[in-house]
């Protein structure tokens, strides 16, 4: 679709307030309504949308699949890494009050790392599917596309 | 506080390692992480039950939230015996795999497979010991989807149908199992399987329970792969990686009864199950009818995998028949026989990989000979199947007997009968085997020895010898199963 102008222009604007957006969706959280997922889910449509205007080779060279398959771990990571922090400062697995000298700083600091964790993996995974089925043409209908 | 840990340990440090295996994704290093991660596994649920056997239950609330608001983990007798089991069947099959799936893996998917391998044990592990019957659907959601990808390795490519198959039926059990705890949260408000058990009794005339009580039953039915819903089960044995099997037929639909005899003995009332619903009835008869039937339909497979995997279901029929009884003799009687087949069934599909191996087939066509050509791997195949028909000095004989002496003591005398004309049908296709790997001589060709490698040899062999040995000595096996059946049914020994 590099062909469509209109597209091109509107989707280089959109994409910046998109993740802007999410990172906002995922740092307020804690106070308002969001979090990791929805955060994740957006942020990975920014690059889904630029996937989709641009094509997908363009997409890959800014995300590189092996780069977001290895995001999509770390996040899984350094939510188990929060809650194995609790268990080495003497609480329970996913205890965040002991994160901190204050319980309650410990809760908010536990919670946004967590979070933090599940945005990466959501926003990873959901590149890692557009990815996956952009790649798939039927074997036939190839050539006469 | 270290013992406490214990419980959470089970499933953090698989779920520590399975990342860690995506980001490194060499085949070696990552087959490593996972021999790591089956070797604290296993020690870890030996202590477990060496703590649960001294200090009695391990309650443990994560993230410091009490019980009936928080998720909490509860080990108990029963469930540390089949964490046990769990974890041992994935050691040995991690040990097993590389060589295994060396052939029939490519490279540089391996390390793929090692991750989706631990998340499956993550779950597994996950809903042996969780307390709270949400957390059980995550786990049980991890581990299905992990096992779909492992099916989706196999080297035929119907193993994609296979899986997708799986898939379906397994979100369609996933639902209902969701449907029915959704129900149950609607009426008490609680997830937690204890507070559950309290405030139930109250409401056993609401049809809502019944309801609910219903769509558990029958999500449960599909991941344990009870008749009529097995559809799923002998394509996806089939085509999954020999290793891969061997691992699925040991622990896979045990987690998947565990919890079904846990939530219709503790969780829904006393007496819920056999008396008011009657339901028991209705699993006794499934079960005996599939224990007879699918057995007879596995004597018709030419493919090895395909016969052992129907048999796998005519197994799952006889451990219903033990819960369908109701009685602690039979809840022990099945605790017993998850415990047997699990070892029995993994060493048998070990063989069979070992024979892919050597042969690169798994049909019977490719037993001819095989007797003298491969002792070692035929004798373990042997074995295991003598111990499935249930011949002594096997572990399948003290299943047997355990499960027609609960029958006799609800005078059932026509149901030891039915489980004895399953034992005859199982020594029907156990003779196809011996026919053609021992007695079916060709001539014309002389015989090579070519035995599978020691590294496929060795964990199937650790699994002939427990065969034997628990086959011998059932105090361990025995007390444990007895242990958690009463436990499970709250009778005090």
């Amino acid at each position: 679709m590099k062909q469509h102008l209109i597209l091109h222009v509107i989707a280089k604007i959109m994409i910046p307030f998109i993740m802007v957006f999410a990172l906002y969706v995922q740092f307020h959280g804690d106070y308002g309504p969001g979090g990791g997922f929805q955060a994740g889910v957006i942020f990975g449509a920014g690059f889904i949308l630029y996937g989709i205007v641009l094509g997908k080779e363009a997409t890959m060279k800014i995300v590189p699949p092996p780069l977001v398959y290895t995001t999509a771990a770390l996040g899984v990571l350094l939510y188990t890494g929060v809650g194995v922090a609790g268990m080495f400062l003497g609480g329970e697995f996913l205890n965040y009050s002991v994160l901190s000298a204050d319980s309650v700083a410990g809760q908010h600091l536990g919670i946004l790392l967590i979070e933090f964790g599940v945005g990466m993996t959501v926003a990873s995974v959901m590149i890692i599917l557009f990815l996956s089925f952009a790649d798939y043409r039927q074997p036939e209908s190839e050539n006469t596309n | 506080m270290l013992s406490l840990h214990l419980s959470a340990l089970q499933v953090v440090i698989p779920l520590l390692a399975a990342p860690l295996c995506a980001i490194i994704r060499i085949p070696g290093v990552t087959w490593l992480i996972a021999l790591a991660v089956g070797i604290a596994s296993s020690i870890n649920s030996i202590a477990i039950l060496l703590h649960i056997n001294r200090f009695g239950e391990i309650v443990y609330s994560l993230g410091g939230w009490a019980a009936p608001f928080g998720i909490e983990y509860r080990i108990d007798s029963a469930n540390a015996l089949i964490l046990l089991i769990i974890s041992f069947i994935y050691l040995l099959g991690i040990i097993y795999a590389p060589a295994s799936i060396k052939t029939e893996v490519p490279e540089k998917s391996q390390g793929w497979l090692y991750t989706a391998w631990i998340l499956c044990f993550t779950g597994l592990s996950g809903i042996t010991i969780s307390g709270d019957v949400f957390n059980v659907f995550v786990f049980l959601e991890v581990s299905s989807l992990s096992t779909y990808i492992l099916i989706s390795f196999g080297q035929d490519k119907r193993c994609l149908t296979a899986a997708f198959r799986y898939l379906v039926m397994g979100t369609i059990a996933a639902t209902f199992y969701l449907v029915g705890i959704g129900f149950l949260y609607s009426l008490t408000g609680t997830l937690n399987m204890a507070d559950l058990a309290q405030r139930l009794p109250d409401l056993i005339s609401q049809n809502t329970v019944a309801v609910a009580f219903g769509f558990v039953i029958v999500g449960l039915a599909i991941k344990m792969a009870l008749f009529p819903f097995h559809a799923w089960l002998p394509n996806a044995y089939a085509y999954a990686p020999n290793a891969v099997t061997a691992f699925l037929a040991g622990t896979a639909t045990k987690a998947a009864v565990y919890v079904f005899i846990r939530l219709t003995f503790e969780v829904f009332p006393e007496d819920y199950f056999s008396g008011f619903t009657s339901s028991h009835h209705i699993i006794l008869a499934v079960g005996i009818f599939s224990a007879v039937i699918t057995s007879a339909i596995a004597i018709f497979q030419d493919d090895l995998k395909r016969l052992f995997a129907w048999s796998s279901i005519g197994q799952i029929g006889y451990i219903a028949v033990g819960v369908g009884l109701a009685s602690t003799a039979g809840v022990a009687a099945s605790f017993l026989h998850l415990f047997n087949h699990s070892i029995m069934k993994t060493a048998i599909f070990m063989a069979i990989g070992g024979l892919f191996f050597v042969t690169g087939s798994t049909t019977t066509a490719a037993l001819k000979n095989a007797g003298r050509r491969m002792p070692w791997t035929m004798a373990a195949i042997l074995i295991g199947g003598l111990s499935l028909i249930g011949v002594p000095f096997t572990t399948g004989f003290i299943s047997k007997w355990y499960l027609v002496s609960a029958s006799l003591e609800q005078n059932f005398w026509w149901l030891a009968g039915l489980i004895l004309l399953g034992s005859l049908v199982t020594a029907a296709y156990v003779w196809k085997i011996v026919e053609i790997a021992y007695f079916r001589k060709d001539p014309n060709v002389k015989v090579v020895r070519q035995e599978a490698p020691l590294s496929l040899l060795i964990p199937t062999w650790i699994l002939v010898v427990a065969n034997i040995y628990f086959g011998v000595d059932a105090r361990f096996s025995g007390s444990m199963a007895t242990q958690a059946a009463n436990t499970i049914l709250g009778v005090s020994p």
